[in-house]
């Protein structure tokens, strides 16, 4: 029956590019095949010759490449039509496949009694500051302005680039063990060669030049005193006006951050349906522009219901939580516990003009930060096995990540 | 090992004057069957001259439907012109901003009633579809009563016109709740129910869940197993999904 109808042919040319896809060979445009190295992921990738591969994943899809691609900082494509926008973290957007996806929204999961998710937000809300783009913030403290003073800067480039790489890279031998860590090492500075930065690396300690926050469009409403969702709503809905999707061109790209939103502090709180039908109707706004919303809530403040309700809502969903000080079991069973400060969760990636689910290698990462100042995310590795505590089958045992990861989910 | 969906339509049999309800979950969405079934209804069987759908959008826009349709080999722009696809946008226009919290759904009813009487007339199969009743349910405001009405109210249209309804919901949202009215009912309303769950063990690259078809089957007497359960797993791809029975994936 299919070879009946006129898409039989497009069936036919979408099988042979996914072949060429799984044979992990990319070519150029002239059919020069391009020397990768081995295990590096293609979605990262700046270079032109590579996104060209990789953004023509159907025969339908209009090529890029012609109409350059890169005019606005910033901004990605992905397959599928869609364009990323960095999550201000370099390794989360390499975790989700290139970053957040315009017109997603996104949505984290707070651990009540830790803040990680701000460190989430603030690099989310510092990139788009850098890349000029309009921000709305809100949130439910009484002066949401004086949060912008606490984000993060980004990293000066050059100088400090060659620092922080890793001592032992100079050397010419490294004891290697858990190979994975090092895969991703000849990428990174690949993206960093070219022409402008897709994504910042922030420095945590360093707080946001006042250049960045003046003369910009950021607009920070506070949702402490407010009885009801229509101000929010009415806000959201005129910045996003701004950035409407109805001409194929994208001229500027919006931020919307939403801090704590089911927070005790406001009083819209008991109203469990108001907050819902507020969540619907930004997600289809944004969804019909160019502008990705991110929105922190506590679940546990939340009936079990309703909170499942809100995940089923999100594009994207992450969730955070701290680890504990003084675990000891946890300590034995993972390296690096000591720099770890807390654990991200990928529940569900964006899965915006495509049916095929995304599916991580690891659920579980863990957030450290590297020299007190710049976040990185990293697969749980488990630590070596102390001879003296060889007795214990469960620690010896499971030495895949996924096993792992199920004894750590929350 | 088939692409075009061997054991689900197997499994699911004929769909016509059927109620259908896929449930799924945070984990694994079922959204592949209903694009299943769109392209199933919209693709022409032998028998009949032409077939319609009515798809009811509360969870994505046109385009994300149009791009996925595509790939399976179904234009949905040219069914829209061509009559036989109807989409209704009910991202936007809320259905309860400023008026009564019902005339939204009212006037959605409304608006599906006049379409397959227009289509009635032309002796089509016509499938409604809806792709989120949960977000129904935050449309009405979480007034059960008004989503199940609404139901109810599309049960008997569709069986008086000889026309099948296919809906999705999110199983787990109420797994938790006490009165779990609404799910109960349209459990009870439907005559073939399918259920996306991931693997006991986590998400795989190979396998992305697993699939249970209850079929209650129609009630004609000679056929002596009514119920028919099957159990397979799947994995999505863009053009097509891959059916297989456990263990069976090579």
């Amino acid at each position: 029956m299919r070879s009946s109808t006129p898409w039989g042919f497009a069936d036919f040319c979408f099988e042979r590019e996914a072949k060429a896809k799984r044979r992990n060979q990319p070519t150029d445009r002239s059919g020069r095949r391009i020397e990768v190295p081995k295990n590096r992921k293609p979605v990262d990738s700046v270079s032109a010759a590579m996104s060209a591969t990789k953004t023509r994943t159907s025969s339908f899809s209009r090529n890029f490449l012609a109409a350059n691609s890169h005019q606005i900082p910033g901004l990605k494509h992905g397959p599928n039509g869609i364009m990323f926008i960095s999550s201000g973290i370099p390794d989360l957007d390499k975790i989700l496949g290139g970053g957040f996806s315009l017109g997603s929204l996104v949505m984290v999961m707070e651990d009540a009694e830790a803040p990680h998710h701000m460190l989430l937000l603030r690099s989310f809300m510092s990139q788009g500051l850098v890349h000029n783009q309009p921000l709305l913030y809100a949130s439910p403290s009484k002066e949401p302005r004086q949060f912008l003073g606490t984000l993060p800067s980004p990293a000066v480039p050059k100088d400090d680039k060659s620092s922080h790489r890793d001592p032992d890279e100079e050397k010419g031998l490294r004891i290697a063990w858990q190979y994975k860590k090092y895969f991703g090492e000849n990428q990174q500075s690949f993206d960093r060669d070219g022409k402008h930065e897709f994504c910042n690396e922030f420095d945590l300690r360093k707080p946001l030049e006042r250049q960045f926050l003046s003369g910009k469009c950021i607009d920070c409403v506070s949702i402490q005193d407010s009885p009801n969702l229509i101000t929010l709503h009415d806000r959201c809905a005129t910045f996003l006006s701004q950035f409407s999707r109805s001409d194929g061109s994208i001229s500027s790209v919006g931020r919307i951050a939403i801090q704590s939103f089911c927070a005790p502090q406001c009083e819209y709180t008991d109203m469990e349906w108001d907050m819902l039908s507020f969540l619907r109707s930004l997600r289809a706004m944004v969804r019909s522009s160019n502008a990705v919303a991110v929105v922190t809530f506590p679940p546990s403040l939340l009936l079990p219901s309703f909170s499942i309700r809100w995940q089923h809502m999100a594009d994207t969903l992450l969730s955070v939580k701290a680890i504990p000080d003084e675990d000891k079991e946890l300590e034995k069973l993972l390296t690096g516990y000591q720099d770890m400060v807390g654990l991200l969760n990928v529940h569900k990636v964006a899965q915006n003009n495509t049916q095929v689910p995304v599916i991580l290698e690891a659920t579980t990462y863990s957030m450290k930060l590297k020299r007190r100042r710049f976040m990185v995310l990293e697969c749980l590795n488990q630590a070596p096995i102390d001879d003296s505590s060889g007795s214990s089958y469960g620690t010896s045992g499971s030495c895949s990540v996924s096993s792992k990861t199920g004894a750590l989910d929350f | 090992m088939e692409q075009g969906g061997g054991l689900l339509d197997e499994a699911l049999g004929d769909l016509s004057r059927r109620v259908v309800l896929l449930e799924d979950c945070v984990d694994t969405s079922a959204a592949f069957v209903l694009h299943h079934i769109l392209k199933r209804s919209l693709s022409q069987p032998p028998h009949s001259t032409s077939n319609a759908v009515v798809f009811v959008a509360f969870a994505h826009p046109f385009s994300h439907y149009d791009r996925i349709l595509r790939r399976l080999g179904c234009n949905l722009a040219a069914q829209r012109d061509n009559n036989r696809f109807f989409f209704l946008d009910m991202l936007m226009d809320c259905p309860d901003e400023g008026k009564n919290s019902d005339c939204g759904l009212i006037a959605l009813y409304g608006k599906i009633q006049k379409t397959i009487s227009a289509l009635a007339q032309e002796n089509n199969c016509v499938t409604v579809m809806i792709d989120d009743i949960s977000l129904m349910e935050v449309a009405a405001k979480g007034s059960t009563n008004l989503v199940l009405d609404f139901l109810h109210y599309c049960h008997t249209l569709i069986s008086e016109s000889g026309c099948s309804l296919i809906m999705l919901n999110h199983k787990d949202i109420y797994s938790g709740t006490a009165k779990p009215t609404l799910i109960l009912q349209m459990e009870y309303l439907a005559d073939i129910l399918i259920r996306a769950e991931p693997l006991a063990t986590g998400l795989a690259s190979d396998v992305h869940g697993q699939l249970t078809v209850k079929n209650r089957g129609i009630y004609d007497g000679h056929e002596g197993s009514r119920n028919k359960v099957s159990n397979f797993q799947f994995k999505v791809k863009e053009n097509g999904v891959e059916y297989f029975y456990p263990g069976s994936k090579t």
